[in-house]
């Protein structure tokens, strides 16, 4: 990260966890968190927004609306019901998901309102089927450590979480419905500056003292982070989503406060020449003959041809303050969401198969001279003046020196990009289904009595329980497999530093090469440890056992051919015939013969005895020859 | 709206000393600082708590032994917001209501004339764009989710939105039809009464048959199948579609099926050129089809599912689906077909009763000595009531009630000949009725406000009027 660029335009960034709570059900019904395989419920929505109750309505909602796709619904009755199905009132609240709500909130010294609202925040991209998210906010203010700073905390709430994307085209987005309603609470940070590594270490420390209450579900989509950013010059905060990589973070903060600053540059030459927007001009028919393929196959789908002329601001779409940081590449984002791809900005042309002749009948038409710009367009004709609106309220923000109130996605080259306008307090109103929360002084006491331990004195009890080093510990307490390690630990026989090994290396390790590891579950490790405690299968087994498994064996009969190991005899038998089969072997190098040979029958015995009794029995025989 | 709703006692004390309006926007100082606007209280719960809406768009409860200051920030600061959408004086938690008003100082009577007033600002004239080639509907609301939005006092859902609202926030219908909006009343429809059904259907009957090519009729869903029935007996022969509208989710949500509901009830109006009373609804969960239903043959047969409504033993007499319109009907609604016989008169005294184990005779008595006209009986089975029932079933006969036999099954043919109970019951008097419960019942209010003699009663009861028969 570039230290001196961060410090200089002065990047403040604030971050908001979300942690799906492991509470074993629905936010508001009794459904249980399932991954299904199937979904044999299908239904298809239309959303439209509505209006708030201070008579707005919201920028975010009204964008989607614009966009107007079918949404398609895949269900499971096993993880969802008629509530998911927006087809029943909510249920009252989960009294466990309030109270691990107030016992992360008292864990982070926040100030817990006596009295919670559920609220819906308008989400209209279909991805709640009723159109909105329920939340309530729990507290506010607080603070916790990390890495010897104070964070502080803007708030806690509770919310549900929304179904997952299944796939998505221009017309139709289809979701499922088994994580919609996950409880989850939402934390915010106050803004801090961004340095190298305090976002990494702040993120980390959060999602410590989260994992810490032991309520928190753990494992790949449990947290989501999004990472708020602002420059010192402006005003406007942009929302990133998507930030799941730590490592990546440091590299995306950096792309979007040098895009946040590139815009105030590009607005401040926009002034200079005085650039304003000249109208919209339909160029279907000037570009009939156009030997671009991308304006042939617009016009063959009976699209129409837009160009938007800006006065006087000619250079200035492609005038480039950062790397990737350019006003075409804004416009073009834009126009991306409504399900446009072909966006050219006069900078950029002749060129994509547009010839200059083209380019000239566009100014003539436009009446554009060559100190002007214009903007390229292929759209539908119902939409396309939407999108055209779209982009002149854009750009006119930007050059009145505004950087626009987005959310965007964090792509995984370490950029931004436009997803929808920042949604705001007009999304919010109230859930009439489901009365407010009534917290006691009882309900604040008993969190205080079960709010967790410090990072550190949860770590020192596993240490002490366990017998493991401060890092293992650590790694064990991070990861998803707490609860599977604490499981494998009832186990007397096994120790809890083989166990760990087992689960963090054997297993890391085959994950590496590329194996599934959501094939091997809980439940198949922990037979696998049985076997292990009643010595029918020798310990170098298991990394076998797990490989064929994740590699796509099922797992009952990988279990029943392990178990078959071989008799005393049977293994006798095998090793003879080594020992005979290597006579010379034994006669040329004496007793230390046995490395050599000990080679050749681990790779034919390998889990079928453990190693120690093979060399035993090995050296025996050669003891016996020699 | 009233100036400090849903708050009483101690908080609303507090708002009064400080010259603090619901809609003003503050700052409290609880400890720590909050800004926010003050939002209407749901009247039901304390007086110790202050709502307020924080810049973020959440609503937060601010105790206010905790509040050491509170400011009311002018306008510079902060506008003060106008909540739409307040209360009528008729929605859920009446009671509450009074106890708020009470300890507010004010009588009832004061809140709802200040209510009253309120809602009034929102009585839309006629609205009218008309265009030329598009055929014309008249929509007369009613109330209900369909015409709801959220309600700050209560915090429930309350009937406020008038037609031409539904119509600014539908501008699909604009496509469909010329759309002339009514009010008629705005009520839930659990709140609607008989004497509703009369101006309801006055308000049809004087629409003009010639200019319009269907009515709509926005209503409540819980008893729309009983308006939709009346409507079937009293405006028989009604030579234009009338078509009763409702919603499962009400329209303040973006998955609302209001909207889908509406373009296909104005599509059956506008396009389906077939006298009769229908219910038009969402025929699955998907907003794709929607089911046209007779509506002296539907029931709501679920809580709160989209596709709640379903035509018993058969088919829904039309399906809507994009802009085609599928029949399944191809007998006549009416049965007479001599033209339209308005005849918007009704008679109160009519008793169902659901049959179960135990049940005292002495409630068939009373209504006997009540002077109850008749009564509609919710057998069981094939169409029955035990046998401790005679005595008394016998004493109204004797009064020459008219005594009428349904099923509780609710699906399937009733014949009252196949057991020697129903055979019983029918020497004494009781007529087997092969149609809903529901509809049994409104026939009998209606037929009893025509009917002069028991035998013209037992007539009227008999024939079919609006495809009322199963079968």
């Amino acid at each position: 990260m570039d230290e001196d660029f961060l410090r200089a335009v002065g990047v403040r960034v604030g971050l908001e966890i979300h942690q799906q709570l492991d509470t074993g059900r629905k936010l508001f019904c009794n459904c249980a968190v399932a991954d299904p395989d199937e979904h044999p419920i299908k239904f298809s929505r239309r959303l439209r927004p509505a209006k708030s109750e201070l008579g707005q309505t919201d920028p975010a909602a009204l964008f989607e609306g614009a966009k107007s796709r079918t949404v398609q619904y895949s269900a499971d009755p096993g993880s969802s019901c008629l509530v998911e199905q927006d087809e029943e009132p909510p249920h009252d609240p989960d009294p466990g998901a309030i109270q691990t709500a107030i016992i992360i909130a008292t864990a982070l010294h926040s100030d817990i309102f006596r009295e919670l609202f559920t609220m819906r925040k308008t989400v209209v991209d279909g991805s709640n089927t009723s159109g909105f998210q329920r939340t309530m906010l729990v507290s506010q203010g607080g603070y916790y450590e990390a890495g010897g700073t104070r964070i502080g905390i803007q708030s806690v709430c509770l919310e549900e979480d929304a179904a997952k994307i299944l796939d998505s085209t221009d017309k139709t987005r289809r979701y499922g419905l088994e994580r919609l309603g996950v409880p989850l609470v939402e934390i915010a940070t106050e803004p801090f500056e961004a340095d190298a590594g305090r976002i990494r270490q702040t993120a980390l420390a959060l999602g410590r003292i989260l994992r810490t209450t032991r309520r928190v579900r753990r494992g790949l989509g449990t947290i989501r982070q999004d990472v708020n950013i602002s420059i010192r010059q402006s005003k406007t905060v942009i929302e990133v989503k998507g930030m799941q990589q730590l490592d990546m973070m440091q590299e995306t903060v950096t792309y979007e406060a040098q895009r946040q600053h590139g815009l105030l540059a590009i607005s401040e030459k926009i002034n200079k020449a005085g650039g304003l927007h000249g109208g919209n001009f339909e160029v279907t028919c000037a570009l009939q003959d156009c030997k671009s393929k991308i304006v042939s196959d617009a016009l063959a789908r009976q699209e129409h041809l837009l160009a938007i002329l800006w006065k006087n601001m000619s250079g200035l779409f492609g005038f480039s303050p950062y790397p990737d940081v350019r006003l075409g590449r804004d416009a073009a984002e834009l126009a991306r969401t409504f399900g446009i791809g072909g966006v050219f900005h006069s900078d950029e042309l002749p060129g994509y198969g547009i010839q200059d002749a083209d380019v000239q009948k566009i100014r003539e038409v436009a009446r554009a001279d060559a100190a002007d710009a214009f903007l390229l367009l292929a759209a539908p004709e119902h939409k396309i003046h939407v999108i055209a609106d779209s982009m002149v309220s854009r750009i006119l923000d930007i050059a009145k020196g505004n950087i626009p109130a987005d959310t965007r996605m964090a792509t995984k080259s370490g950029q931004t990009r436009f997803l929808r306008p920042r949604p705001g307090a007009a999304r919010m109103y109230p859930e009439t289904d489901i009365l407010p929360v009534i917290i006691t002084d009882g309900d604040i006491r008993s969190a205080h009595a079960l709010a967790p331990k410090s990072w550190d004195d949860s770590i020192l009890q596993m240490q002490e329980k366990y017998g493991l080093n401060r890092q293992l510990a650590e790694q064990v307490f991070d990861s998803r497999y707490l609860p599977l390690f604490e499981r494998l630990c009832m186990s007397e026989k096994s120790s809890p530093n083989f166990v760990a090994s087992v689960l963090f290396s054997i297993i890391t390790n085959l994950e590496r090469k590329g194996l599934d590891r959501s094939r091997l579950s809980d439940d198949v490790v922990c037979d696998v440890f049985s076997m292990l405690d009643a010595g029918s299968i020798p310990k170098e087994s298991v990394e076998v056992i797990f490989s064929r498994i994740m590699s796509g064996e099922p797992a009952l009969d990988v279990l029943k051919s392990a178990a078959s190991t071989m008799s005393d005899a049977e293994l006798d038998a095998a090793l003879q015939r080594i020992v005979d089969e290597n006579v010379s072997i034994i006669q040329n190098q004496g007793a230390h013969a046995s490395g050599p040979l000990m080679g050749i029958a681990m790779k034919s015995l390998r889990g079928k005895a453990s190693g120690r009794k093979i060399s035993d029995v090995l050296e025996k025989k050669i003891e016996k020859l020699l | 709206m009233n100036r400090h709703a849903g708050y009483f006692g101690r908080s609303l004390d507090l708002l009064e000393r400080h010259d603090i309006d619901i809609g003003n926007t503050v700052r409290i100082d609880a400890g720590r600082i909050h800004r926010g606007i003050v939002m209407p209280r749901y009247e039901s719960s304390t007086d110790l708590r202050l709502v307020i809406k924080l810049e973020s768009g959440y609503n937060i409860g601010i105790e206010i032994d905790k509040i050491r200051h509170i400011q009311r920030l002018d306008n510079a600061d902060g506008a003060d917001i106008c909540i739409r959408n307040m209360p009528s004086p008729r929605s859920r938690g009446r009671l509450a209501d009074n106890a708020a008003a009470n300890a507010a100082g004010t009588s009832t009577a004061d809140t709802a004339d200040t209510d009253t007033s309120g809602a009034s600002a929102d009585t839309p004239g006629i609205l009218d764009t008309t265009r030329d080639a598009l055929p014309n509907i008249l929509l007369i609301s009613t109330g209900g989710t369909i015409a709801s939005s959220v309600d700050y006092r209560t915090g429930a859902v309350t009937p406020t939105l008038d037609a031409q609202q539904l119509y600014e926030s539908m501008p699909e219908l604009a496509e469909i039809a010329n759309i002339t909006s009514q009010v008629a009343l705005s009520e839930y429809s659990e709140n609607i009464i008989p004497a509703d059904w009369l101006k309801i259907a006055r308000a049809i009957a004087d629409a003009d048959t010639g200019k319009y090519s269907g009515i709509v009729v926005a209503h409540g869903t819980d008893t729309m199948h009983y308006t939709g029935s009346f409507l079937s007996f009293a405006l028989a022969g009604f030579p234009i579609p009338i078509v009763l509208v409702g919603s499962q989710r009400s329209p303040d949500r973006a998955s609302s099926d209001a909207a889908y509901n509406l373009v296909g009830a104005a599509r059956l109006a506008a396009a389906c050129n077939t006298p009769g009373v229908f219910v038009a609804m969402h025929h699955g969960s998907s907003d794709d089809i929607i089911a046209c239903h007779t509506a002296t043959r539907v029931r709501k047969m679920h809580t709160s599912r989209r596709d709640a409504f379903e035509t018993i033993d058969g088919s829904p007499a039309f399906l809507i689906r994009d802009d085609t319109v599928t029949r399944n009907i191809s007998k006549p609604f009416f049965a007479d077909s001599s033209g339209f016989n308005p005849r918007i008169r009704l008679d109160t005294r009519v008793g169902l009763v659901k049959y179960y184990p135990g049940l005292e005779p002495a409630v068939i008595e009373s209504m006997t000595s009540s002077g109850y006209r008749a009564i509609i009986f919710e057998g069981t089975g094939l169409g029955h009531i035990g046998r401790t029932m005679h005595q008394a079933v016998r004493h109204a006969a004797e009064k020459e009630m008219f005594l009428g036999m349904t099923s509780q099954c609710i699906y399937g043919r009733l014949r009252m000949t196949v057991y020697e109970s129903g055979r019983d019951l029918a020497g004494l008097g009781v007529v087997p009725l092969d149609m809903l419960a529901e509809t049994a019942l409104v026939k009998a209010m209606w037929a009893s406000g025509i009917a002069t003699t028991p035998a013209q009663m037992h007539k009227l009861m008999l024939s079919e009027t609006a495809s009322e028969f199963s079968g």
